[in-house]
């Protein structure tokens, strides 16, 4: 919870406990179907009747499922909040799954593959996320039109009766609130939710190698990714602050190389991503067929030259971008309660904007490159998209 | 709220400063709103501002594109720009301390260079932009939609323009483009958030008071209804993505608001009628219908996006439902809901000093006018039925131009 007296909002994140990693072998996309069919009636409400309400209050929603949760949130005028928290209790602890409407949910899901597709962004990161982590970590939340055509009322009875449990289940309260008043609120909603989760996670290596998915599209899409730390590790602030050297900002390395400098395309980016115990690198771009190949040789090399280290320069200028970032967090309760349950699930506890500028002061190029030297870029897995495979060989030969 | 303070001033050069000043604020938003966009252009340059848009970033006498790229990261900001249809937006979101700074950056490069050879590379990145929006859904049926709409209206044409417009485009047109639409009084500043106005107002007189101003004219007719069905095969897609046009309220029309009320009950992403009849049962991926409001003339644009083999069914569900709300028009429960929808996220939105600025900058655009947040709110809960009513009279959803782009050919009455 955090108190942000200066707003007229409030937020909330609810993470259940039902991601697509605890997807049956067999199923993949039961989480992504079951948060689909929970949002058909719950407690006294149909599913018509329940949405009126929130649009009542004037709730500003969403729900995803993720690799290790499906995520409720929703946004209100303060006064709300009581009641937009007592709306969230019936659709996790008392959904309907009304059998009769299981061939549109069905539907729904099915829709939803085809769409994906036709994304070939979307369809390019689903298959860098299968060779990011062990599975079940890298498995997308949709499944497959095999496993959609597969499921049975049952299975989606089965997954709320086993998932949508408080363990490892965060409730995160940002806004115009008072301690007291929502802790009550809490305790009056959610006070009598019970459950554990039975089974355990086994983890399985990923798919090795680089791949290419042949496809008649104007652009190539260009996936690198190779391991790094999780949010939890001690660097990992070092290890972010050079991909933010890396990527952040329009005097970015790979903004200023590949686009500025040299025209090669119009979105390149790369990130950091982390779950709980694991941790990655991963960039892309997308690019016309002929200018691909020089497109990833730019990018590898603006990647491995991470490993000789960072400027100061360019730490100032990503200090104060992050500085911004933190700062204007304050204006969103939305944003806020989204951190703090991602915090609590990754860490186990919150980091405050204090803690987090500390942090950020803390962080110095020497510390960066320490850490850079120590550990260079490597072990890179090419993924591509296009019309045409690409030469992986500037991918190839880590230092050992 | 009471702190909060409307500051308006005219430069010298007759540039317009608008600014919503809140000192209680913990950043500043900046933008410069220049009206001009792709109804602009002539066919020959068409993609013109978009690609200027790119240019502004390109250097100026005094610092080079490295250097404007590395000052705005320096002092912090989030800054990006945009262009429309009639607009072209250049925008800092920074730390209070900032403000003067990101001011004196943002102004300096809205007076570029266009380096010949920076030239030659940025339009690389827009062909590359515009390959992009080639590969992704709808696939072009967008620009498609809006040219048979709006057939010769200057609305027509497409923003990004096409790789032929932009691959022969020369920086000479460029800019005489430039000269002849980025005069002082064809651009506004606007600012939300913790704003130091007068020490802005200073700044500028001293650093852009020298702009020309000089007459820039726009046509604005109204569009003319259309009805035209357009289908267009894509054999790599697996979905058939349906956009259509209606005609709707202008800009300056007053009943822009039960315009936007009929939206989100008629098409809104959740708890509307499209999506109880279509995406709640499976039918379409998805369906959404909004307005939007240009000079003069205005839309209703709806996309939806099905498996190939409904796309019959859904076109003619889509003139059902249409038919239905323009018969019997909408329930006093759907309105109700619509206007707590409207209301709480304008006041959700508001919380951000970067959205206040994008919303003061475009109503001052569109129709020289400042909103508090509260009186806004009132305009949407004083709309009623018979308001909506006569929204859909004047411009009835049911005459639309379709375009359905997907794996096969559509034959459709």
């Amino acid at each position: 919870m955090q108190q942000m007296p200066w707003l007229e909002s409030a937020a909330l994140s609810i993470l259940v406990p039902a991601g697509s990693q605890r997807d049956p072998a067999n199923l993949p996309g039961l989480a992504n179907f079951t948060a689909e069919m929970v949002q058909r009636g719950c407690g006294s409400y149909n599913s018509r009747e329940y949405v009126d309400q929130l649009d009542r209050l004037g709730a500003a929603r969403s729900a995803s499922v993720t690799n290790s949760h499906t995520r409720f949130s929703a946004a209100v005028p303060a006064d709300h909040l009581t009641d937009v928290l007592a709306l969230y209790k019936e659709l996790i602890c008392a959904p309907h799954l009304p059998e009769e409407q299981l061939e549109d949910s069905r539907m729904v899901a099915f829709q939803e593959l085809l769409a994906m597709e036709d994304d070939l962004a979307q369809k390019l990161l689903r298959e860098l996320r299968k060779r990011l982590y062990p599975d079940p970590y890298g498995r997308s939340s949709t499944g497959t039109l095999e496993s959609v055509q597969a499921m049975t009322h049952q299975d989606i009875v089965g997954h709320v009766t086993n998932y949508y449990v408080p363990e490892n289940a965060v409730i995160s309260i940002a806004g115009k609130i008072i301690f007291e008043d929502v802790i009550k609120a809490v305790e009056q909603s959610f006070g009598d939710w019970q459950g554990t989760i039975q089974t355990e996670l086994l983890e399985t290596s990923p798919p090795e190698g680089h791949h290419h998915i042949q496809h008649d599209s104007s652009q190539t899409q260009i996936g690198i990714v190779y391991p790094s730390i999780p949010y939890s590790h001690p660097d990992y602030f070092l290890a972010r602050s050079a991909i933010g050297v890396l990527s952040d900002g329009m005097s970015s390395r790979l903004f200023t190389e590949v686009r500025e400098k040299r025209g090669l395309c119009y979105t390149v980016y790369a990130m950091c991503h982390t779950i709980k115990n694991h941790g990655c690198v991963l960039a892309y771009a997308g690019t016309t067929t002929e200018r691909a190949q020089e497109t990833l040789d730019v990018m590898l090399a603006q990647i491995r030259r991470l490993g000789d280290g960072i400027f100061e320069d360019e730490l100032k200028r990503l200090k104060a971008r992050i500085k911004t970032g933190l700062i204007m967090q304050q204006e969103s309760s939305s944003s806020r309660s989204v951190s703090m349950a991602s915090d609590w699930h990754l860490l186990g506890r919150v980091r405050t904007l204090e803690e987090l500028s500390d942090l950020l002061d803390q962080v110095n190029t020497e510390a960066i490159n320490d850490y850079l030297s120590a550990n260079p870029p490597q072990q890179f897995k090419v993924i591509t998209l296009g019309q045409q495979a690409l030469d992986t060989s500037k991918a190839e030969g880590d230092k050992v | 709220m009471s702190v909060v303070e409307f500051r308006h001033h005219t430069l010298s050069n007759g540039l317009d400063v608008v600014a919503e000043c809140n000192p209680n604020a913990y950043s500043t938003g900046l933008a410069y709103f220049v009206k001009t966009g792709s109804r602009d252009e002539t066919p020959e340059i068409s993609g013109v501002s978009h690609f200027l848009e790119h240019m502004v970033f390109k250097g100026t006498p005094t610092r080079t594109a490295e250097q404007v790229n590395q000052q705005l990261d320096e002092i912090g900001s989030q800054s990006n720009a945009f262009t429309s249809e009639e607009q072209t937006v250049y925008y800092c979101a920074v730390l209070p301390e900032y403000q003067l700074d990101a001011l004196e950056l943002l102004s300096d490069i809205l007076r570029p260079l266009l380096r010949q050879e920076d030239f030659a590379t940025e339009k690389q990145v827009i062909l590359e932009e515009i390959a992009k929006y080639d590969d992704q859904p709808p696939f072009g049926a967008h620009e498609k939609a809006l040219a048979l709409h709006f057939q010769n209206h200057p609305l027509g044409k497409s923003v990004l323009g096409t790789r032929e417009t932009v691959g022969a485009l020369t920086s000479t047109q460029m800019l005489e483009y430039f000269n002849r639409r980025y005069s002082a009084g064809n651009i506004v500043l606007a600012m939300a958030g913790n704003v130091n106005f007068d020490a802005v107002i200073t700044q500028l007189e001293d650093q852009i008071g020298h702009w020309k101003n000089y007459d820039t004219q726009r046509d604005t007719p109204r569009a003319q209804p259309n009805s035209a069905f357009h289908s267009i095969e894509k054999a790599s897609a697996h979905q058939q993505y349906i956009i259509q046009i209606s005609n709707g309220p202008a800009a300056e029309d007053n009943n822009r608001y039960a315009s936007r009320l009929l939206g989100l009950i008629f098409g809104d992403e959740s708890n509307s009628r499209l999506f109880w009849e279509m995406i709640d049962p499976g039918k379409a991926e998805y369906a959404v219908v909004e307005p939007s409001e240009y000079q003069g003339t205005g839309t209703f644009l709806s996309y939806l996006c099905c498996q190939p083999k409904n796309t019959e069914e859904i076109l003619d569900l889509y003139q059902t439902l249409a038919g239905d709300i323009q018969s019997n028009g909408v329930t006093d429960q759907e309105l109700e809901l619509a206007k707590n929808k409207v209301c709480s996220h304008i006041v959700l939105r508001a919380e951000r000093a970067a959205s206040r600025m994008f919303g003061i900058g475009n109503n001052w655009v569109q129709r020289g006018e400042y909103a508090t947040v509260q009186e806004s709110i009132q305009r949407f809960q004083s709309v009623t039925r018979q308001d909506i009513a006569e929204v859909l009279e004047k411009y009835p959803l049911t005459q639309c131009t379709s375009v359905a782009i997907g794996p096969t050919k559509i034959e459709h009455k």
